[in-house]
């Protein structure tokens, strides 16, 4: 191939196929944000430390930016913007409005999918598997707290449990 | 003290959270955006902090005709960024003061094509002595501001430390350093600005979008009416989208102008961390007299500051830093004496919690280094001196607000098992094994609201909007960043008409369509704003003929009637801050009351230090405060968490390399901020004793978590190990340097 | 940039060897893609993409070793049960290697040529005395790990190289542990690591591999001897000497050439010398040093 012209690939997108053509240097993320126009995963470092460009490739949880497009040639690619089913949210995406998970939102979407790769894993997981799995995620406003609470509540309504936040998380200790 | 009921709004849930959750929300790296130049920065190169630009140099294997090139000279204005002082250049003009000072902007369509540019231009530096340590004298051929490169000097005075200090049974004196904290807000500086007709308008991730205006405003010379910012959805901000952005801005704009085309700059994060403000580093000497049990007597304190190379916020940095620096205590005789120093330091700035981190750090560290000389319970010390209402702060406020700072402290020994904590690691500590457990205790306070005559200074407006379908609007410019602006406007607005919160629209921060209720920090949104949305809503109901009592239907029903009676005209509720009474302030003497109400808290960390590698993991973590009312339960939990996280950060882990006055470890590899792996358990609690004149009863919150956790923490060190830590960042290297005594012990 | 994708082994030795060594191996890009947009130079030149070679990817067992192959992951390794078994560091070390996002792309035959006197698994890898396969157009060649690195950055590899497999001998171990020592609990780079095993079996002894204290990472055969000869060790000072003569620790960015030395000395005399005794059978087998559990 030579430099200046651009390479294509066909890989499902959140469940749909996509063709797309981009200069062949190009990571996944920015192909993502700049040939997808999925703005939904984000650049916070693009040297692999604080997780912002989470995604989801055939199901395990990558670092966009550092994955070159071409190498999703048939693979499969999930973004924030396939965790809803139609308008119907996704649990994780629940949990994490009702306890207050996202506060500036930059680290969220990175969050949720990291989060769901650990529950398709490990339905039940601790708050240690928790921690672990979530630590290649920066959050720089929350302290992490709720997240993990969210994750928790999720984790029990996708294991079929009735499960409500924590009326401390919400209403405080009175 | 007692928590009274839940407001009506307490769960109600983050109002753009939906957008955030599914990928909606669109940062200003997100807007669409047609037919655009990227726009980059060229920078003083290192190793040159301060010196002359001898030369620039193109390089000749770009074809520089098909980019836009700025300098100083295209200024239409003065070539300042609009601030306290007008000494801080929009782009080097000849000279340089720091290095990644910026000297060029350039634009092309072609982001990769630009980076190969910037790197393509030299700039070629002649070096003059630069100042580098800010505890050191400058000599005379380092002075570059005023007569002795001090910024700002400010003192506060009460009673008279001299005597009481020479009278005193004890004297302990203690020397605290903290270091320079990068705010990692995760969203990096980034700004678009587009020519629409004839107005500039300028889109970005910011704090303070007045601020943006009149910088452009005072460099670009054009009038406000052909200006407009907008704030975009901002990816966090702690202090480091205070002043900053003004910068990015202008230098968007300038680019824009030139090109006649919208250009779109976006830090990447070396850049960002290089070049962008951090924390001040501090050092604060104190030197206390005391009674034999442990009561203040005098407290003579002397803070010093490194502003870095251009004044920017310093002044008002050090003004709250020293007026906290004497901790939550009464005492009759205290000095205060501060100053914050120029040096070749890329400039420090806005950081959650303004100066009061760094002095309350020092304040709270030497409580327990009095405790250990008198051989007291740190608990207790505290609980001795905690000022009382009707007592007086260093400034002569007299402290009458009816919250009780000792229940405040009883609740958090409570939560955290002081007691029974302190002796389990005691027992724990006597097997000598090479693992060591500590408690440490931070009580303080801080101020909301801009300090002194602040607030009068910055006469904030904001308005409340009665639209034709029974909703309102309220038109203010603070900003939402993750700490929930929009959520707490829209039910302090809702409760105070008795609205449904979906009732209530919270306009864009847009220059062109509100009105300037001042910057979004100093914890002063919620109190300070909060409560003009409320007055603003009172003046809507007045103006709809209502009586104050009027709620609810009504309101909708008086919304509806009134703009069928006037079709296609405005209503608007509108207010100006007004001073509440009782607080006085006098800048000259630096006596009076610095704010209108503080927040109390205490804060009480366990940790766990392996003797081994000196490494220290905080294992539980309690925070407890009055911060009059809490309006949001999971908000308010929030931003005490976060806090508490960012605090633990800097006191352990969050260390800025520097290399001629330039952080060196600017990537997220090197400067290492906690993940959830090292997270302890938060637990929060909440007392409200309602501020009469804060929204709904509150008080500030967003900058108090900050000024507990460093100095809980290395108090639990110095418990733990016997050590006796005086400095943060308290990496495992520094703390092997302090800790030899403790490998021989472990046995 | 011009990238190929071969899709066997084959067919990439082939185009390695016909590119004269100028294509870049790129397997999971963990290491290659950091800083990636603004590394433009780099943008120039020929990638071989690994990452479609299926016969790389398995984990296999044969009666006398484990074989990675050059495409295994961190995260092949983590889900490999018998490998939490049998050869145990690995699991710790792959566990501590960035976060899970690396973990799932980033490879054992990466981090070996990526080179860094810094890396996470090639310590235990060094520990379990592990040899690297080669192959080229030419043929297969076998490089025992320790002697698999010449200096910083600098390796017995052709470029025409590529490491198609990484073969661990099956041993029963009477001593195992790895300790890395970060500057936090998760994501980090080590400022210290340690990989120490004992084994009985024929071949075996004390094996004392040291990462982030000289330009590679080594072997600490003074260390080694002072355990073969069940030298008596009274306190972390007295390991210094020996620490002295094995690695070259230097001041840099992450940490100090003093606290690299102290803390290898205590971690050593505390969790070897002293945790000589109670090795066999422990079940905790590496620890992450700010972790004090």
């Amino acid at each position: 191939m030579r430099p200046d012209s651009k390479a294509k690939i066909a890989f499902e997108l959140n469940g749909e196929p996509v063709e797309v053509a981009f200069a062949p240097h190009k990571t996944l993320l920015e192909v993502l944000r700049e040939d997808l126009a999925l703005t939904g995963t984000k650049h916070g470092c693009e040297l692999g430390e604080c997780g912002t460009c989470t995604v989801l490739l055939d199901g395990a949880p990558v670092l966009s930016c550092l994955v070159l497009g071409l190498a999703c040639e048939g693979r499969r690619v999930k973004t924030v913007e396939g965790l809803a089913q139609g308008s119907r949210l996704h649990p994780l995406q629940e949990a994490f409005a009702a306890l207050g998970a996202a506060q500036c939102g930059y680290c969220t979407p990175a969050f949720l999918l990291t989060a769901d790769a650990l529950l398709t894993d490990n339905p039940s997981p601790n708050r240690d598997d928790i921690k672990q799995a979530l630590s290649g995620n920066l959050c720089r406003c929350t302290g992490y707290i709720k997240i993990y609470e969210a994750v928790e509540l999720a984790a029990a309504r996708l294991r079929g449990e009735r499960a409500e936040p924590a009326r401390e998380s919400l209403y405080g200790s009175r | 003290m007692k928590r009274g009921p839940p407001s009506t709004g307490a769960a109600v849930q983050r109002r753009e959270g939906l957008a955030k959750l599914t990928g909606r929300e669109r940062y200003v790296d997100d807007l669409p955006l047609e037919d655009f130049l990227w726009g980059m920065t060229v920078r003083s190169p290192p190793p040159s902090p301060r010196g002359s630009i001898t030369a620039i140099r193109f390089g000749r294997d770009v074809d520089w005709s098909q980019f836009v090139v700025v300098d100083h000279r295209d200024l239409p204005g003065p070539n300042v960024v609009y601030l306290i002082e007008q000494d801080q250049p929009v782009l080097a003009a000849g000279v340089v003061r720091h290095v990644h000072e910026p000297v060029l902007l350039l634009a092309h369509p072609d982001r990769d094509a630009l980076r190969r540019a910037v790197h393509a231009v030299e700039v070629v530096v002649e070096p003059e002595a630069p100042v580098l340590d800010f505890r050191l004298p400058s000599r005379s051929d380092e002075i570059q501001y005023g007569p002795d490169n001090v910024l700002k000097h400010l003192r506060i005075e009460k009673g008279d430390v001299a005597r009481a200090l020479a009278q005193a049974p004890v004297v302990v004196e203690g020397e605290y350093e903290t270091g320079a904290q990068e705010h990692v807000y995760l969203e990096t500086q980034g700004m678009i600005a587009a020519l629409e007709g004839e107005v500039l308008v300028i889109r970005g991730s910011m704090q303070c979008p007045y601020y943006v205006l009149n910088a452009l405003k005072h460099a670009l010379a054009r009038d406000e009416t052909r200006l407009r910012v907008i704030q975009t959805p901002t990816g966090g901000g702690f202090g480091g989208k205070e002043e900053f952005p003004s910068h990015l801005a202008l230098h968007a704009a300038l680019l824009a102008l030139k090109a006649g085309r919208a250009v779109k700059m976006i830090y990447d994060r070396g850049e960002d961390m290089a070049a962008t403000t951090k924390r001040h580093p501090a050092r604060v000497r104190h030197r206390t007299g005391l009674t034999r049990d442990g009561r203040l007597l005098a407290q003579d304190i002397e803070v010093l500051l490194d502003g870095g190379a251009y004044v920017t916020l310093s002044p008002v940095v050090l003004s709250r830093g020293l007026i906290h620096a004497a901790g939550p205590y009464f005492c009759e005789n205290v000095r205060i004496d501060g100053r914050a120093v120029f040096t070749n330091a890329v400039p420090f700035g806005a950081f959650r919690g303004f100066g009061a981190p760094q002095t309350l750090f020092a304040c709270e560290r030497h409580m327990d280094v009095i405790a250990r000389t008198l051989g007291m319970d740190p608990a207790l010390l505290r609980r001795v001196n905690l000022i009382r209402d009707g007592q007086s702060t260093a400034t002569g406020q007299v402290i009458n607000d009816g919250s009780d700072r000792v229940a405040v402290l009883e609740r958090a020994l409570d939560v955290s098992g002081w007691r029974e904590k302190r002796r389990a690691h005691a027992a724990f500590n006597a097997a000598r094994a090479p693992v060591r457990r500590g408690l440490g205790l931070a009580t303080f306070y801080h101020g909301g609201g801009f300090t002194g005559g602040g607030e009068v200074y910055l006469k904030s407006r904001l308005q409340v909007a009665g639209l034709p379908d029974g909703r309102i609007e309220v038109r203010s410019a603070n900003i939402e960043m993750g700490q929930g602006t929009l959520t707490v406007f829209t039910q302090i607005a809702a409760d105070r008409l008795g609205l449904a919160p979906d009732a209530v629209v919270i306009a864009e921060a847009d220059t062109a369509r509100v009105p300037n209720s001042g910057p979004t920090v100093a914890s002063r949104t919620t109190m300070v704003v909060g409560r003009l949305v409320e007055r603003a809503c009172d003046d809507l109901r007045r103006r709809l003929g209502l009586s104050e009592s009027a709620r609810g239907d009504s309101v909708r029903a008086a919304l509806r009637d009134w703009h069928r009676a006037h079709p296609d005209q405005s209503l608007v509720g509108e207010v100006v801050y007004e001073k509440p009474p009782g607080i006085n302030w006098d800048d000259a003497t630096y006596r009076g009351d610095a704010y209108g109400a503080f927040a109390w808290a205490a804060y009480v960390a366990e940790v766990e230090v392996d003797l081994r590698t000196c490494a220290v993991r905080v294992t539980d973590f309690v925070a407890v405060q009055d911060i009059g009312k809490v309006i949001n339960e999971i908000l308010a939990r929030g931003q005490v968490q976060g806090g508490v996280v960012q605090g633990i950060g800097w006191a352990l882990m969050e260390e800025c390399k520097w290399q001629d006055g330039a952080m060196v470890n600017n990537q997220l590899t090197n400067y290492i901020i906690p993940t959830s792996d090292d997270v302890p358990p938060i637990r929060v609690a909440f007392l409200e004793t309602p501020y009469p004149h804060g929204a709904q009863g509150a008080k500030g919150l967003g900058e108090l978590p900050i000024d507990g956790p460093a100095p809980a923490i290395l108090n639990a060190i110095a418990e733990a190990t016997g050590a006796d830590p005086r400095t943060i960042p308290l990496t495992p290297e520094r703390l092997m340097t302090i800790a030899e005594f403790g490998m021989r012990n472990a046995e | 940039m011009s990238v190929l994708l071969p899709g066997s082994r084959r067919e990439a030795l082939e185009l390695l060897a016909r590119s004269n060594g100028a294509a870049m191996p790129i397997a999971g890009g963990t290491d290659l893609l950091v800083h990636w947009p603004q590394r433009q130079e780099e943008h120039d030149r020929a990638y071989l993409d690994l990452s479609g070679i299926a016969e790389l990817r398995p984990v296999e067992w044969t009666p006398d070793a484990l074989v990675l192959g050059g495409l295994t992951t961190y995260w092949d390794v983590i889900r490999d049960a018998r490998v939490g078994r049998e050869l145990p560091l690995l699991a710790v070390a792959a566990r501590q290697v960035g976060s899970i996002q690396i973990q799932t792309r980033g490879t054992w035959a990466g981090n070996i040529v990526n080179g860094s006197p810094a890396a996470d698994g090639v310590p235990v890898l060094m520990a379990y005395d592990a040899v690297v396969v080669l192959e080229s157009v030419a043929g297969r060649e076998e490089v025992p790990l320790e002697r698999f690195y010449e200096g910083y950055k600098q390796m017995r590899r052709r470029p025409d190289q590529l490491v198609v497999a990484i073969r661990i001998p099956r041993r029963p171990y009477t001593f195992q542990r790895f300790v890395k020592i970060g500057s936090r609990r998760a994501q980090a780079i080590a400022k210290v690591g340690l990989a120490v095993t004992h084994s009985a079996a024929g071949g075996g002894g004390w094996r004392v591999v040291a990462a982030s204290v000289a330009p590679t990472i080594r072997r600490c055969p003074s260390i080694e001897r002072l355990l073969e000869e069940q030298a008596a060790v009274h306190s972390p000072e007295e390991l210094l000497p020996a620490i002295a003569r094995d690695v070259t620790p230097i001041d840099d960015i992450r940490s100090t050439a003093e606290y690299r030395k102290l803390a290898m000395a205590r971690v050593l005399f505390y969790d070897v010398f002293r945790g000589r005794e109670q090795g066999a059978g422990s079940t905790d087998h590496g620890r992450r040093m700010t972790d004090n559990g």
